[in-house]
């Protein structure tokens, strides 16, 4: 018998149908893959067989976990699973803990309340669990805060919780998500330890094939709630049988076509942006009334320069400083030392009036194509919104003109402009933020994670509309990511960043084929690789 | 902590400094001259004059406020023009009533309103949800001068459980005191306890809906568990903020229903004073409440302190 078996689940939320018959099983001691893009319905797959679904939800078909029929068993039943043999952890770690308790009693708490451990006791086998996970006494005792950890860390202590029985089944709802690739390869490490320890089923859900491959013996691929395909990993992912199989693979590991022609070959690369020995200082924590701890240099020292028309990958961790790098290149933090230069004209030290005509030749996409907008702007404002750079105010006519070519630019119809945000999809909304980006024709763009919230197949076509106007309009591109795919498909350098610092800089191939310092190393071995992966697993699975 | 406590009191220092400034040039440009007003119109200009060299008015500004916020650091707020007797006895004498009679009102609403507001929480959109809020809807509309005269009617002249106005003092016991308090504490706490009520409620749902509710479901701890032991704390800040404004507001905002009752509180000493022109009274009341303002609020602050570990280390 599976330990847990879905057969012919139907669900759906206030009559929305969100699951068509869906079949899947895992056995104990078994990682199964659950692929998707966003909306496909993986993650109310998870909330089903934890019966935390929304209120208005109904479910159909039959779930059954260690013999229990799941979707008939009473609230009483489902507590005395939750937490005990059925674990689940959540995406977003930063906020999946209570900020008011401190991480020992969030571990302790469900051993208690299973068990009827005494606190003391309880707390014992919570510092145990700490440990196992990677969380040593000497620098996280059982009374820190969730504030005083970092995302790795607190995804840590949502593992202890969820592991701090043995479950015997554990759901990872895109357990790595929200973390850098380090990060992401030390928890998939621990989940496949935890794996082995106690013959413990996962039921792993991912949209990063590269990741599933990495670490699932079988696979189910969902889409619009329904399973396309399911199999063991190796032979799903290489043979591709399924059509929507092959499309999210070639997506995942798309390169735009890129014609290496920068603009105009002929002449000498022009300096764009060059930058020298930049620093910022944050100041300290205060400590007393007094006196403050010291001061954090989150940039420390760093110089480069920008040819026009190239296109650099900034990579590194987080909290590497790449951020704030890219903030004081676009004036909206200051240095605390050091020199920007943005075609010739230094931009330290100016006031926003004067900032002005540098503020037409730089423009920025953020990552979250959700929260930068107004929803209550239109189209056609949102875009225009840059235009007021411009030293001549243009007529309304003009205004729509210019608004409708960017947004012909990107792809989207000129038709589009009389729309709200909301009416538009992630994909289309990161389109509406690069038309607001290029509208001033500007000569930089600072994109930062700019496809790292979209699903695979909407990223390569983001991606291409990169390599695109990079071409078309001769842009200069500064890619801030932590996703060395992104890097590898639409950049010609790679500048890599460790605390502060550059560590590195090369042809985009040559880094992150052959990294020289210990810091791309890291980074290089840490991020997932579809092909590799599979590699790895074809011979795993040829050996069984 | 230490750190965050010492910056709390500083600014609630400075607080007290600026605003003891302010009520002191405000009741200054005030028109009303208070020797004219103790000596009536037909005064003597000779004696108006005496009066006012007496009362240290012909003295400069500056000199007048120093005088006048020294004496307050050591308890002395000068003598009432109408009542011929020092301030701080007057204000000690009301503040026996108003104090206790604000903190029952407290009392009250928090116990009426934190129950209501968490349990229409956990049964949103549902009947119960539904009713509660209408009731509190009612309580933040019903005038509350109109309500304690139905407490009156009910519980004075027909049931006799308790007198109908009037405060016999401390002196006759504790329990007549608290008797004749109860029937204000009570119509002064309603509608206070509607509106904290629709706070609790809206708190709780914000904090219902966060991800570390659905990991505490996920550790199998049943809603009615993660509710009081995950959510409550958390919803508490915005519960805190009001109660520190509603204490303020029933120390000194009480008196229409101190008037309803009879009783000799702070809102009817500072309506007396303002109307006779006995500013240094005012000035003294005023000041007074600036006073447990700002201490309210450094309770309020060392609150959040205590349901918040994030705050105690911010600055």
């Amino acid at each position: 018998m599976s330990l847990l078996s879905i057969e012919n689940l139907s669900l759906d939320i206030a009559g929305t149908p969100i699951l068509k018959d869906v079949d899947l099983t895992i056995e104990p001691g078994e990682v199964l893959g659950l692929v998707g893009e966003s909306g496909s319905g993986k993650s109310m797959t998870a909330l089903t067989v934890m019966q935390l679904l929304p209120e208005a939800a109904r479910a159909r078909g039959q779930v059954t976990f260690n013999g229990i029929d799941i979707l008939k068993a009473p609230e009483e039943a489902m507590c005395r699973l939750r937490g005990d043999d059925l674990g689940m952890v959540f995406q977003e770690p930063m906020t999946a803990l209570n900020p008011v308790k401190t991480i020992g009693e969030q571990v302790a708490e469900g051993i208690r309340w299973h068990t009827g451990a005494s606190r003391a006791n309880a707390e014992d086998r919570a510092r145990a669990m700490l440990d196992r996970v990677g969380l040593p006494e000497a620098k996280f005792p059982l009374s820190r805060f969730p504030h005083q950890l970092s995302g790795g860390q607190r995804q840590r202590v949502v593992i202890a919780i969820a592991c701090a029985l043995n479950p015997k089944l554990l759901i990872a709802d895109e357990p790595t998500t929200a973390l850098d690739v380090v990060l992401q390869a030390q928890i998939l490490e621990l989940l496949r330890e935890l794996v082995v320890e106690n013959r413990m089923g996962l039921l792993l859900i991912s949209h990063d094939l590269a990741v599933v491959a990495d670490m699932a013996d079988r696979v189910t691929i969902l889409r619009h709630g329904e399973v396309m395909e399911s199999g063991p990993t190796a032979s799903v992912l290489t043979e591709q049988r399924h059509p929507y199989t092959r499309r999210l693979a070639e997506a995942s590991t798309h390169v735009p076509a890129r014609p290496h022609t920068p603009a105009s070959p002929n002449t000498e690369p022009t300096r764009l942006l060059e930058v020298s020995n930049i620093v910022k200082d944050y100041p300290g924590a205060r400590k007393g009334l007094f006196s403050r701890a010291k001061p954090f240099r989150a940039v420390d020292d760093v110089s480069f320069s920008l040819d026009t028309g190239h296109a650099v990958a900034l990579v590194g961790r987080s909290g590497c400083g790449k951020s704030t790098l890219a903030r004081m290149i676009l004036a909206l933090d200051t240095p605390t030392a050091g020199e920007i230069r943005l075609a010739g004209e230094n931009l330290a030290g100016k006031s926003q009036r004067e900032l002005r005509h540098a503020r037409r030749d730089m423009q920025v996409v953020f990552q979250d194509p959700y929260g930068s907008f107004n929803p209550r702007h239109r189209v056609e404002r949102l875009v225009a919104e840059p235009l007021h750079l411009l030293d001549e105010k243009p007529s309304a006519q003009n205004r729509r003109e210019r608004v409708a070519e960017a947004l012909h630019l990107v792809g989207l119809s000129p038709a589009d402009m009389e729309k709200f945000p909301h009416e538009f999809s992630g994909g289309q909304r990161q389109r509406i933020s690069i038309a607001r980006a290029i509208i001033t024709r500007p000569k930089l763009i600072v994109a930062d994670e700019p496809v790292s919230a979209l699903d695979v197949s909407i990223r390569a076509q983001v991606l291409d509309l990169f390599a695109d106007l990079n071409h078309r309009l001769g842009l200069t591109y500064l890619f801030i990511t932590h996703d060395l795919t992104v890097a590898r498909a639409i950049t010609d350098e790679v500048m890599v960043m460790h605390e502060g610092q550059i560590m590195e800089r090369g042809p985009t191939h040559a880094v992150l084929d052959a990294p020289r310092t210990e810091a791309a190393r890291a980074l290089v071995n840490a991020a997932p690789d579809l092909n590799q992966s599979l590699k790895k697993r074809r011979h795993l699975e040829a050996g069984k | 902590m230490t750190a965050y406590l010492a910056k709390r009191l500083l600014i609630g220092l400075a607080t007290l400094v600026v605003a003891s400034m302010v009520v002191f040039a405000v009741l200054e440009v005030v028109p009303g001259d208070p020797a004219l007003i103790m000596l009536g119109m037909n005064a003597e200009p000779e004696a108006l004059a005496t009066l006012r060299e007496q009362m240290g008015l012909n003295q400069p500004l500056l000199m007048r406020y120093l005088d006048w916020a020294s004496g307050m650091i050591v308890g002395d707020f000068g003598r009432s023009y109408t009542y011929s007797s020092p301030v701080i006895e007057l204000i000690g004498e009301r503040a026996a009533v108003s104090l206790p009679l604000a903190l029952l009102s407290l009392v009250l609403s928090t116990v009426i309103a934190l129950p209501v507001g968490i349990f229409a929480a956990s049964r949103r959109g549902r009947p119960a949800d539904t009713i509660s809020m209408g009731v509190a809807q009612v309580g933040v509309a019903i005038p509350n001068f109109w309500f304690a005269l139905l407490l009156i009617y009910l519980f004075a002249v027909w049931l006799r459980l308790v007198p109908a106005g009037g405060f016999p003092g401390w002196n006759a016991g504790l329990w007549p005191g608290v008797k004749a308090l109860i029937l204000p504490a009570i119509a002064l706490a309603l509608p206070q306890a509607a509106i904290l009520a629709r706070v609790t409620r809206s708190a709780m749902l914000e904090v219902l809906g966060e991800d570390y509710i659905r990991t505490a479901r996920a550790k199998g701890m049943p809603r009615r568990v993660v509710l009081w032991h995950h959510a409550l704390r958390n919803a508490l800040i915005p519960v805190l903020t009001i109660l520190g404004l509603q204490f303020a507001f029933l120390l000194a905002g009480t008196i229409i229903i101190e008037n309803v009752f009879y009783l000799p509180g702070l809102g009817r000493l500072v309506f007396q004073a303002i109307t006779q022109r006995d500013l240094i009274v005012v000035e003294g009341v005023v000041m007074l409440l600036v006073a447990s303002v700002v201490l309210v609020n450094i309770l309020v602050d060392i609150g959040y302190a205590i349901v918040d570990p994030r705050l105690r280390t911010r600055q």
